[in-house]
């Protein structure tokens, strides 16, 4: 079938080598195109006003001024945003995140914007615009927004989840609950049992490229966004919801993408680009400064969480529970529930219990960032595990082996696992030869388990023959890190031609049905099934051509190393047809030659990394810095292996910037203190070592390569395995992220454990 | 709205002349007048390194120069790191080594590079990571750039050796 998607362990020729990526010369030359890279004739600048307040009622915006001031074509609010959601609260709360309406609900809420002739035009009519605001009591910690007299954020909020069904608002979104078995009746079985609280700290995706994007709408109604994207089917879907344009007039291209780790799967300020564009009958341009990314795009969540690990004696976990509070910014998500999903994924429990809550705070629309929602959860679980191997006297890595999940465990969020990784990546941890190098004084070595789901989705994918026999592959997954590589790769191997006789080029929305947007490290697993299925098809075509081209029945051509080639006996005297012959003939044998294949890629295989990693502290200052690092996971199969190192390496870079330095610092006044990258600091080149890298591949049986998505995973386990280095180096168990000098120093000042 | 300011200075080897206001950033001077789009606005405040250009072969933050202070001067940006049609040696470096995934900071990272090597032919690991601890990396880790870099430097003391 050419569309089954069960593994068939085939021999590669081309997948998993490693050449060099197609955008490659454009990227290394200045040539490739981002966000804030394209113009248009008589563009106009775009800019938006922000909230300076936490949380205000907005009473009343007067852009009679700004208005009149020369240069400036169209000032909008909220007013030329009109409700078109018809009562859905997820597109409603996107149209409130874009403009606020009467309640300014962060600092950093756009509340109005403009489009003028220039940048220092459109600042100055910024500065024309009076906004008169009510200052409203606010809350920006989670626990805080979780007491009963606390400001409230959302009105209309009742904590969903709970029976009966509270009649009285809450910051309280949602209560959602997973697991198993009895953990009352497992904590009775345990012999030792361990409980502690932990808090992570805000943290943004950090991507390099500010979110910017070139609208344009004229009076016709039909309009073309070019935008900075991970998802610009999705983009196009709601901002024409918002925009109550039809969705076919509406084409969206996504641009080279610098970054997005998540935090471009949401719109933000397109909708008002295209609202400004509106009403200026002008092409606009709005690029967000560094500091507007930070106030108003979407960072992870800050989080609260328990964890109470119990174990017999020779170290089997008998009951394990975890509440996890996490905030969701001014509008609700499912982000406290996927971390209540993945907390205890890793293990194999009889009796587990995770209580997960989604928070809202006034703080901005929290995203997803990299395995959304499981860095946490598994800093406070793995933090747990590491504090119980030291009271049972284990060694950390085999108390994890030995209650590892496994094929056929019931994951603790609910399915029951196929073949997985775990326990290999464990297995390689356990034998690495960094685990027996020596440390020296003030050094520590940690390491820790990640998870994460991976998704699949909707996906649709052209393949197109050309008549010299080269192919242009259309994909609709916006290309993060190198997919068109990897897509390139799977084409070439399923075509049997060489690589560079492949084109991989990403479509805009107007020449290729819907894809989903790139996340939940789809990218390659979704679009190269779909590959995969439309160069099935295409060889379908091209046999068929061969068949009238020798004039023999189609019954009797086979596809074989890139060549049709004739069976049966008394077809023998027939040569073998390379691709480019058929291609070649093709505008005689019936025109062109094309495969196509729309899906949902559906059975994405689940992913796991153990990390290890050695630190060295100088108690003099609190400073850690990370000696060595490697990471072990597993891949299904390692498309481009450049490529998915690269993706281990990044993660783990984030989740060491996580670990020891990053957060969102709010004043009292609830206004975020750091919105720059010099107080905001991300990793620098000469923070890092080499990040040593281990591919693992145990197929995913629901994907035909194998393959599993790669991106995500390895962001989960720095922060525990840095906390447990540190506990070894320095003899103090943080349980606060980040590990910032002034909290490390505080911690060993304060004395150990 | 501001007088603008006469400018006649090298890009790239090729003289140019515009007109600017004064508070016109060298960046935005370079992207929007120019055209020359592969320095990047990561920050606008000197922190990420995706604008470095050279100003008479001294690296800089273009976002921190203004337009006006290139007058009489030689500005260099990643568009004329290549000559005659050939990938210089580091974009060569960073394409083999895989050592950019979305790409955006790449520009900056080619032109730092290309200023460490320009006066120290043959750094160590520690002398790329400080050197190009101005220019931030949101995708790699660091680790294959690092590699490219040595790996650019290796071959121009090779090919310099050679000649």
């Amino acid at each position: 079938m050419a569309t089954d998607t069960t593994f068939t362990n085939q021999e590669f020729k081309i997948v998993g080598t490693r050449p060099p990526r197609p955008d490659g010369v454009d990227k290394v030359t200045g040539r490739a195109r981002f966000g804030a890279d394209a113009s248009a004739a008589g563009q106009l600048v775009g800019l938006v006003l922000r909230s300076p307040h936490a949380h205000a009622k907005i009473k009343k915006i007067d852009t009679s001024k700004a208005e009149k001031l020369k240069g400036v074509k169209a000032v909008v609010t909220s007013a030329d945003l009109p409700d078109l959601t018809k009562g859905d609260r997820g597109m409603f709360d996107m149209l409130e995140n874009c403009m606020a309406r009467d309640r300014a609900l962060y600092d950093g809420h756009a509340v109005a914007a403009v489009a003028a002739i220039d940048a220092e035009t459109a600042r100055q009519a910024l500065k024309l615009i009076k906004v008169d605001y009510e200052v409203l009591p606010h809350v920006t910690d989670v626990d805080e927004a979780m007491k009963p007299n606390a400001p409230i954020v959302q009105p209309y909020i009742r904590t969903a989840g709970i029976e009966p069904k509270p009649t009285k608002a809450s910051n309280v979104a949602q209560k959602s609950e997973f697991g198993h078995g009895d953990v009352e009746a497992g904590f009775k079985q345990a012999d030792v049992i361990v409980e502690r609280s932990y808090k992570t700290e805000q943290t943004h995706q950090g991507y390099i490229e500010p979110h910017a994007c070139l609208a344009s709408v004229g009076p016709d109604g039909q309009g073309e966004l070019w935008v900075t994207t991970q998802g610009h089917f999705t983009f196009r879907n709601v901002c024409a919801g918002l925009l109550g344009m039809d969705i076919a007039k509406l084409k969206v291209t996504s641009s080279e993408i610098g970054g997005g780790f998540g935090g471009k799967t949401h719109v933000w300020a397109e909708p008002v680009a295209l609202a400004l564009s509106r009403k200026a009958n002008r092409p606009v341009k709005l690029v967000m400064t560094r500091e507007e990314v930070f106030r108003a795009t979407g960072p992870t969540c800050s989080t609260s969480i328990d964890v109470k690990i119990g174990a017999t004696k020779d170290g089997r976990i008998t009951a394990a529970t975890a509440t996890l509070r996490y905030q969701d910014g001014a509008f609700t998500s499912i982000w406290g529930m996927l971390g209540a999903m993945t907390s205890f994924a890793c293990y194999d429990l009889a009796n587990v219990k995770s209580v997960g809550y989604d928070v809202l705070v006034n703080r901005p629309k929290v995203a997803a960032y990299r395995a959304p929602s499981a860095p946490m959860a598994a800093f406070a679980v793995e933090s747990t595990m590491d504090l119980l191997a030291a009271e049972l006297k284990m060694d950390p890595i085999d108390l994890r082996i030995r209650n590892a999940a496994k094929e056929g465990t019931r994951a603790s969020y609910g399915p029951t696992y196929g073949p997985i990784g775990i326990g290999p990546t464990l297995q390689a941890a356990k034998n690495h030869p960094h685990m027996k190098a020596p440390l020296g004084k003030n050094q520590g070595r940690g390491m820790a388990c990640g998870f994460w789901f991976n998704f699949g989705g909707q996906t649709c994918t052209d393949l197109n023959i050309g008549v010299d026999g080269t192919v242009s592959l259309t994909v609709g997954t916006v290309d993060v890190g190198g997919s068109r590589a990897s897509l390139s790769l799977i084409a070439a191997e399923e075509l049997g031609i060489p690589y560079d006789r492949i084109k991989c080029t990403i479509a805009d929305t107007a020449s290729l049905g819907h894809n989903d947007t790139t996340e939940g490290s789809r990218g390659t697993f979704s679009s190269g099934m779909a590959t995969i299925f439309a160069a099935r098809n295409a060889i379908q075509v091209l046999k068929a051509r061969a068949a009238k081209m020798w004039d023999i029945d189609v019954a009797d051509v086979d596809w074989k190393n890139g060549r049709a080639v004739a069976l049966r006996a008394e077809h023998g005297n027939l040569n073998e047809l390379t691709l480019g012959e058929i291609a070649a003939k093709s505008p005689q044998t019936g025109g062109p030659i094309a495969g196509h294949n729309e899906t949902v890629a559906d059975g994405a295989g689940v992913s796991f990394a153990t990390h290890i990693c050695d630190i060295e502290v100088d108690p003099e200052t609190g400073k850690t810095k990370i000696l060595r690092y490697t990471v072990i996971q597993d891949a299904g199969k390692a498309i481009h292996p450049d490529y998915v190192e690269g993706q281990f390496q990044g993660a783990a870079a984030q989740g060491i910037g996580w670990a020891l330095n990053e957060e969102y610092i709010y004043g009292t006044d609830g206004r975020l203190q750091n919105a720059g990258f010099l107080d905001y600091r991300i990793p620098v080149c000469s923070d890092l070592p080499f990040i040593d890298t281990q591919i693992l591949e145990i197929p995913n049986p629901g994907h035909p390569y194998g393959v599993r998505g790669v991106g995500e995973t390895s962001i989960v386990p720095p922060l525990a395995a840095i906390a447990n280095a540190l506990s070894n180096a320095a003899g103090v168990r943080m349980t606060h992220i980040p590990m910032s000098p002034p909290r490390v120093l505080k911690a060993i000042k304060n004395g150990r454990h | 709205m501001s007088e603008g300011i006469h400018v006649a200075t090298t890009v790239n080897g090729d003289a140019v002349e515009y007109v600017c206001s004064p508070r016109e950033t060298l960046l935005d001077v370079l992207r929007n007048r120019l055209g020359l789009t592969g320095a990047k606005e990561g920050c606008g405040t000197g922190d990420c390194g995706a604008c470095s250009v050279t100003v008479d072969g001294r690296l800089v933050c273009s976002c921190l120069v203004l337009g006006a202070e290139a007058d009489g001067r030689e500005v260099t940006t990643v568009e004329g790191l290549s000559t005659g049609g050939k990938l210089h040696p580091l974009q060569t470096k960073f394409i083999e080594h895989a050592a950019l995934q979305c790409g955006i900071c790449t520009p900056g990272f080619l032109v730092s590079a290309k200023a460490l090597l320009d006066r120290n032919p043959d750094p160590n690991e520690e002398e790329i990571r400080y050197a190009l601890a101005g220019n931030l990396c949101r995708c790699t880790g660091y680790d294959k750039i690092v590699r490219a870099v040595s790996a650019a430097a290796k071959e121009i003391r090779n090919s310099n050796a050679n000649r």
